[in-house]
């Protein structure tokens, strides 16, 4: 592995691709398939929350398997904003990361200080351990989960409709996409790069490499969150199930279809597991085995994940 | 109370034993290949389901038992020969990727095979009463599975203490290329673990599937106990499977019947109830959390 750089194309592509999607919400209105654009918010959503794990997984190196836990903390913290009178996004949404952020740095504090396969481990055990908390926290729903009270505003902008809730979820993505651009360009993302590729040389050259990580590990717990507090908006439902170490798994396998370490390597790799999940589910019923087979065929034949299969973005 | 505490602790000791018979296959899998396998827990239900199909056409829970074993230890030599040969080269990331592409095809087979609803497996007829021992009736069943636990748990001790193929193992835990460069057979030495460990496991959900549901999903949640287990024992080491099921099958089942009473000796009765059953689910992630950060090899580290 090398350091980030972005390929010449991406940029002429992102703006291409950006404009079409700020034209889908009246497109599909229009084409009278409104049903989509709640899919298409999904799956910007799920975009941002690979993304956030591509930060810890392919730039910090870390391998963690506990992911869904900041997620799932950011629903409930929005859940719980809105039931407690703070509707307001420009509010509630930097809570939900604060909260989110809070929970991964306690997390990470614990965990950063194993390695390999113990690091994996103590991480889903945390995640685990969130699961199970939720889960048996009558007050908040316990297993049903927390039922937002209705969906927030966003500076006296109402987010009622799928609409309005595809283009903030949108400009969410955008602007994180930007931030981790800038980041993986900038001093604090060389320096985390250059951890995961040796660990022991930073620390030689007299980097604090555990308070990096754990800066890194923080961020990506912190847009784990905000993910999941506009994932709670769309579905109305703070529910434990977004904490299960399956949904971990999920957003695992997102990043590695879409390329690890690639910057945009989790929102391709949420496009394709979803835009299959949603085309697969139209054939049969047992659409798993299909997608089973079609990451099994990922994994012996194009390891690199699918931003690797077009072009070198990678210096 | 003290009944209740003995009763607790034989349920927990036979978790503990049924814990270990998955845990013995992955922590080998995962110590001497260094391969993630999240897929022990699917082969563990694919096991469970296999014994039940066996029992019911055969008409007998021994036979179906026996069938059903070969049958998941057969599925697993040729998962083995067909695709986990090829992912103990690739790194961690891509065997992940892979076995959890692996839970998502046993799932939905079994799915389409055997219907959404749970099967039904009755233990043995002979079996199904309780027997009293010490003043207090306890079921037969879980007696056998105690005894089934133990006996394996002796023959897996002696075949690695004892046996050379024993030792084989426990050197390809402890240094694999090392191991291979004194001309030791490792890919059929793989091949033969992977397999034992498959049908450990199957031997696991068959023996488990007349107490718990035989349903999909099954194998997720004792997946993830079975890697607390390899962990707070240290990957790699049968020995440390053996003390870490014992002490997370004990924690966990004394853990959830005593400490919601426990709590409400000490707190108010809403904060107890509340509190108890949260503290208790969690009890083991905070006990593994907590060996770890003491030892974060585990208690018994293959590779000292």
């Amino acid at each position: 592995m090398a350091f980030y750089r972005a390929a010449p194309w991406q940029k002429p592509v992102t703006i291409t691709l950006l404009l079409a999607l700020l034209a889908l919400p009246p497109g599909l209105t229009a084409l009278g398939q409104a049903f989509y654009i709640g899919f298409a918010t999904r799956v910007l959503i799920f975009a941002l929350a690979a993304s956030s794990l591509n930060l810890v997984l392919g730039f910090g190196g870390m391998f963690s398997l506990g992911h869904a836990a900041f997620f799932g903390a950011g629903a409930y913290a929005v859940a719980l904003c809105l039931s407690g009178g703070i509707s307001d996004g420009l509010v509630a949404l930097p809570l939900a990361m604060l909260a989110a952020g809070l929970f991964a740095l306690v997390v990470g504090a614990i965990s950063l200080r194993t390695r390999g396969v113990y690091f994996i481990m103590i991480t889903l055990a945390f995640a685990q351990m969130a699961y199970y908390l939720f889960v048996s926290a009558r007050a908040w729903g316990g297993d049903d989960g927390l039922p937002l009270t209705g969906r927030m505003t966003l500076g006296g902008l109402s987010l009622a409709s799928d609409g309005a809730l595809f283009y903030a979820a949108l400009g969410c993505l955008v602007l994180t996409m930007i931030f981790l651009g800038r980041l993986a360009d900038s001093r604090f993302g060389r320096v985390v790069q250059a951890i995961r590729e040796n660990e022991t040389r930073m620390e030689a050259l007299g980097y604090p490499v555990f308070r990096y990580r754990l800066l890194c590990f923080v961020l990506g717990g912190a847009l784990a969150g905000l993910a999941g507090a506009l994932l709670a908006n769309q579905t109305g439902l703070a529910s434990p199930n977004l904490l299960q170490w399956m949904q971990s798994g999920t957003l695992l396998v997102m990043v590695i279809i879409g390329g690890v370490g690639y910057l945009y390597g989790g929102v391709v790799g949420a496009v394709v597991l979803l835009v299959l999940e949603e085309v697969l589910s139209g054939f049969t019923l047992h659409w798993h085995i299909g997608l089973g087979l079609l990451l099994l065929g990922i994994v012996l034949f194009a390891p690199r994940g699918v931003a690797a299969l077009f072009g070198k973005s990678r210096g | 109370m003290s009944q209740l505490v003995l009763e607790q602790a034989l349920n927990g000791l036979q978790f503990g034993l049924m814990l270990f018979l998955l845990a013995a296959g992955l922590t080998l899998v995962f110590g001497i290949m260094d391969c993630i396998n999240l897929a022990h827990g699917s082969l563990y239900m694919v096991g469970a389901y296999l014994v039940a199909a066996a029992a019911q056409a055969a008409d007998s829970f021994w036979i179906g038992l026996g069938v059903g074993v070969a049958g998941a230890a057969l599925l697993g030599l040729l998962l083995e020969l067909s695709l986990f040969r090829r992912l103990y080269k690739l790194d961690h990331l891509s065997q992940v990727l892979a076995t959890f592409a692996l839970i998502l095809i046993a799932n939905e087979s079994v799915r389409m095979i055997w219907g959404a609803q749970p099967v039904l497996l009755n233990p043995p007829e002979a079996l199904s009463g309780p027997v009293e021992i010490a003043g207090f009736f306890y079921p037969a069943y879980r007696l056998v599975i105690i005894a089934f636990g133990l006996a394996v748990a002796l023959v897996l001790y002696l075949l690695v203490a004892r046996t050379r193929v024993g030792m084989w193992v426990r050197a390809g835990a402890s240094n694999r290329e090392m191991t291979e460069a004194l001309g030791i057979n490792v890919p059929g030495l793989f091949t033969a673990v992977f397999v034992f460990g498959v049908g450990l496991c199957a031997l696991a959900g068959g023996l488990l599937g007349p107490l718990l549901a035989v349903q999909v999903g099954m194998g997720e949640s004792v997946l993830i106990l079975a890697f607390v287990v390899i962990i707070i024992g240290g990957i790699g080491s049968i020995r440390g499977a053996l003390v870490g099921s014992l002490i997370v099958g004990m924690v966990d089942t004394l853990g959830r019947a005593l400490l919601p009473t426990l709590l409400r000796a000490a707190l108010p009765v809403e904060a107890a109830s509340t509190l108890g059953p949260a503290l208790a689910s969690i009890l083991i992630y905070l006990l593994m959390a907590a060996i770890l950060f003491f030892k974060p090899q585990g208690l018994f580290p293959a590779r000292a």
